[in-house]
């Protein structure tokens, strides 16, 4: 593992690239360069290492819709809140949901006043619960992208193999590309070119992202995550500029292939079929999420229980919407720092690690 | 806005886990409801120890109580924790620690092998500190009042004459050293935890620091400021003293020791090292002459070979602290803010 990251930590190929993109940069003819970092960990590691203020003023980095946290609308958080009331059910969720607020509380507060609601680090550990509690009912909320939905399709196949009944989940999965689509065709965003996800991309793989330069004209470059990853990404997506040949590249070769991983994608889709889905600040995208397919709907919440929830409503005053389409930053909000902070979230991208208003907030220029 | 427990009039309505959690949650629960309690000018001060004087004598006393899951973890248990937690909280302001007491909640059904096995721990663990438990308290919970095992423990020790070390006393250009590798001790505790067990032979740093502060100060050495950093990691101790010093901290990435194992656990869960809890490591800020000679010291201890100077005091006025990044950047580094959650993606 050690040797998958330390070699692209090397300050001397930094300081080489730094050159070379600052040449490029010159030369690459236009006022500003605007370029997406689709995924949160990038948002995070972008800030880490200090690239925003090394690369030259002329390039533009903005942080895209890539963190499952932030990107689950509240009306899901809303439903799962209620499910988190009921008798008999144990809630579980990844850590960082239990700070999202949704329209009137969050799962801690839940747990606080006595819901039984438990952190899980994976559908498989809610699985176990279910298999030790046969009298209560596990509800697993399942959110991410298609880097988690392998694992959770892999937890249903057990679960029907061994005829559980007591385990349920709340299907919020979501599927990057058609997310990268929606943010593309915002109005205005003109961005330059899009730094993919490397997680994301070592189970779909790079030619999904074909689209991107034959629909929208701008490169693509799925990246790695080290210092000399983003900064070799950034190179190359200025050099695709400087020679007018926009295209799908992967920096991450180490491990990410153009089909991915076919045997993560066969589970996933044997268990999960394509739906249109919501997300906060996107709206509702096309075939974007993931529903159970036949057999598999069983251990759909929604079949057991009734859960509807009155209308959700957003958080007033909050731009989580607008960060996640690159058309605001942090601080173009009011609330950024003063209301809104990691310690009293008012928006879904400040609560966890890899939401970009965290980011920002974390590693901003002084404290406030 | 009830329910979502942040009146910003009335403040939190009930305690949830995030207060617990170190960062600045924790802080507010403890200014804003415990100090208007019991507020003196001992307690007003908010360190790790209260300093006191009697009959001319100069003494410390601290408390504290360990709750850790899972009880046994790779490089100690609960019962090493309660003892060396309770004895570096004392040597961090040059206080020799000499009495300790201890409280035990048990939960029913507590399997007796392995309180025994804590037991031992403990023994082993105060005969290394030099202190002797002299009180001790037990109490057992019905099943499910408590997780296992909760132990407190308070200590008591004397400071030396002359020896005045504070968060508040650090001075423009004083230098910042770490006794070693950061982070050990909170991998070690989640790669053990269940649902995550991922294979690593990283273990916690629990350890003593008695022994390295005894050595530090025989030899006339006087470091304005010490800490332990514990939970919320060194970023957060660094910036608890720029705060209380009102100076601004630099520090370099590539001169902070992160031994390979925590970096590369670190890359997996999405964590940032210098947010992981440690438990046997000693923070000094020291005048800039005594900085090679405190280094060396710290080296000679075992428990210190990998310490390391990694920055400095730029200047006194606004409380932060930077980084320069491996490469070459420049990064605000605030206090833990929340609690790290390994990464869904």
């Amino acid at each position: 593992m050690a040797r998958f990251t330390a070699e692209f930590e090397n300050p001397d190929d930094a300081r080489l690239l730094l050159g070379k993109i600052k040449n490029l940069a010159q030369s690459c003819d236009q006022e500003r360069v605007r370029f997406m970092e689709v995924c949160g960990t990038h948002t995070v590691a972008i800030f880490r290492y200090g690239i925003r203020e090394l690369v030259p003023r002329n390039i533009r980095l903005l942080s895209g819709p890539g963190c499952p946290v932030c990107v689950t609308p509240n009306s899901a958080i809303d439903q799962f809140i209620r499910l988190s009331r009921m008798q008999d059910v144990i809630a579980t969720v990844f850590g960082d949901m239990m700070r999202v607020p949704g329209s009137d509380s969050t799962l801690e507060v839940e747990k606080a006043t006595g819901a039984d609601v438990r952190v899980v680090y994976s559908s498989l550990d809610a699985l176990n619960m279910a298999r030790a509690n046969p009298d209560r009912q596990v509800v697993f909320f399942a959110v991410g992208f298609e880097t988690t939905a392998p694992t959770i399709a892999a937890t249903l196949f057990a679960a029907l193999r061994e005829g559980i009944e007591n385990f349920f989940i709340l299907p919020a999965n979501k599927l990057i590309p058609p997310a990268i689509r929606a943010v593309l065709d915002t109005e205005d965003l003109a961005l330059n070119g899009l730094i993919c996800p490397g997680h994301v991309s070592t189970i779909i793989g790079s030619r999904v992202y074909e689209f991107i330069p034959s629909q929208y004209g701008i490169g693509a470059v799925v990246t790695g995550f080290q210092s000399s990853d983003i900064l070799y990404a950034i190179y190359l997506l200025l050099r695709q500029i400087v020679e007018g040949k926009p295209h799908v590249e992967t920096q991450y070769s180490r491990l990410v292939s153009d089909d991915g991983n076919p045997d993560a994608l066969k589970i996933m889709y044997r268990v999960f079929e394509p739906c249109d889905s919501s997300w906060r600040g996107l709206g509702l995208i096309p075939k974007s999420g993931l529903k159970l397919r036949g057999e598999f709907s069983r251990f759909d919440f929604s079949n057991r229980f009734d859960v509807s929830t009155a209308e959700s409503s957003e958080p007033e005053g909050c731009l989580c919407g607008e960060v996640l389409r690159g058309k605001k930053e942090p601080h173009d909000c009011a609330l950024f720092g003063s209301a809104c902070t990691p310690e009293a979230p008012v928006g879904a991208c400040m609560v966890t690690t890899e939401g970009t208003c965290q980011a920002y907030y974390r590693y901003r220029e002084k404290r406030s | 806005m009830g329910k979502l427990n942040r009146d910003e009039h009335h403040g939190p309505e009930f305690v949830t886990l995030a207060h617990g959690s170190g960062g600045k949650a924790a802080h507010e629960l403890v200014t804003r409801f415990f100090l208007p309690y019991f507020d003196n000018p001992i307690l007003r001060t908010l360190d790790d120890q209260g300093v006191f004087n009697i009959e001319g004598r100069r003494l410390a006393l601290t408390t504290d109580t360990y709750v850790v899951d899972p009880l046994f973890f790779r490089g100690g248990d609960i019962g090493r924790l309660s003892i060396c937690g309770t004895v570096n909280d004392l040597a961090v302001c040059g206080a020799r620690a000499v009495y300790l007491s201890a409280g035990f909640v048990i939960e029913e059904g507590f399997s007796i092998e392995k309180l025994e096995r804590i037991l031992l721990s403990m023994k082993e663990a105060a005969e290394e500190a030099r202190v002797a438990v002299i009180t001790a308290d037990t109490k057992v919970v019905e099943r499910g009042a408590c997780d296992g095992l909760f132990i407190n423990t308070s200590g008591i020790g004397e400071l030396p004459e002359g020896v005045e070390i504070s968060s508040k006393l650090v001075e423009a250009g004083d230098v910042v050293l770490v006794s070693g590798n950061i982070g050990e001790h909170g991998i070690a505790i989640i790669s053990q935890r269940e649902g995550i067990g991922f294979e690593t032979e990283i273990a916690s740093d629990c350890a003593p620091l008695s022994e390295m502060v005894d050595a530090i100060l025989a030899v006339g050495l006087r470091p304005h400021a010490m800490r332990d950093p514990t939970r919320g990691g060194l970023a957060t101790t660094l910036n608890e003293i720029a705060m209380a010093s009102g100076v601004e901290v630099e520090i370099e990435e590539t001169l902070v020791p992160v031994s390979v194992p925590v970096k590369s656990a670190c890359d997996l869960l999405g964590f940032d090292p210098f947010y992981v809890a440690n438990e046997g490591k000693l923070v000094a800020f020291v005048p800039e002459r005594q900085a090679q000679d405190t280094l060396s010291i710290m080296r000679e201890n075992r428990y210190g070979r990998h310490a390391a100077i990694i920055g400095r005091v730029v200047s006194k006025g606004e409380a932060r602290v930077y980084m320069k990044t491996k490469i070459g950047g420049r990064r605000f580094v605030d206090m833990l803010v929340g609690e790290q959650f390994p990464r869904i993606c």
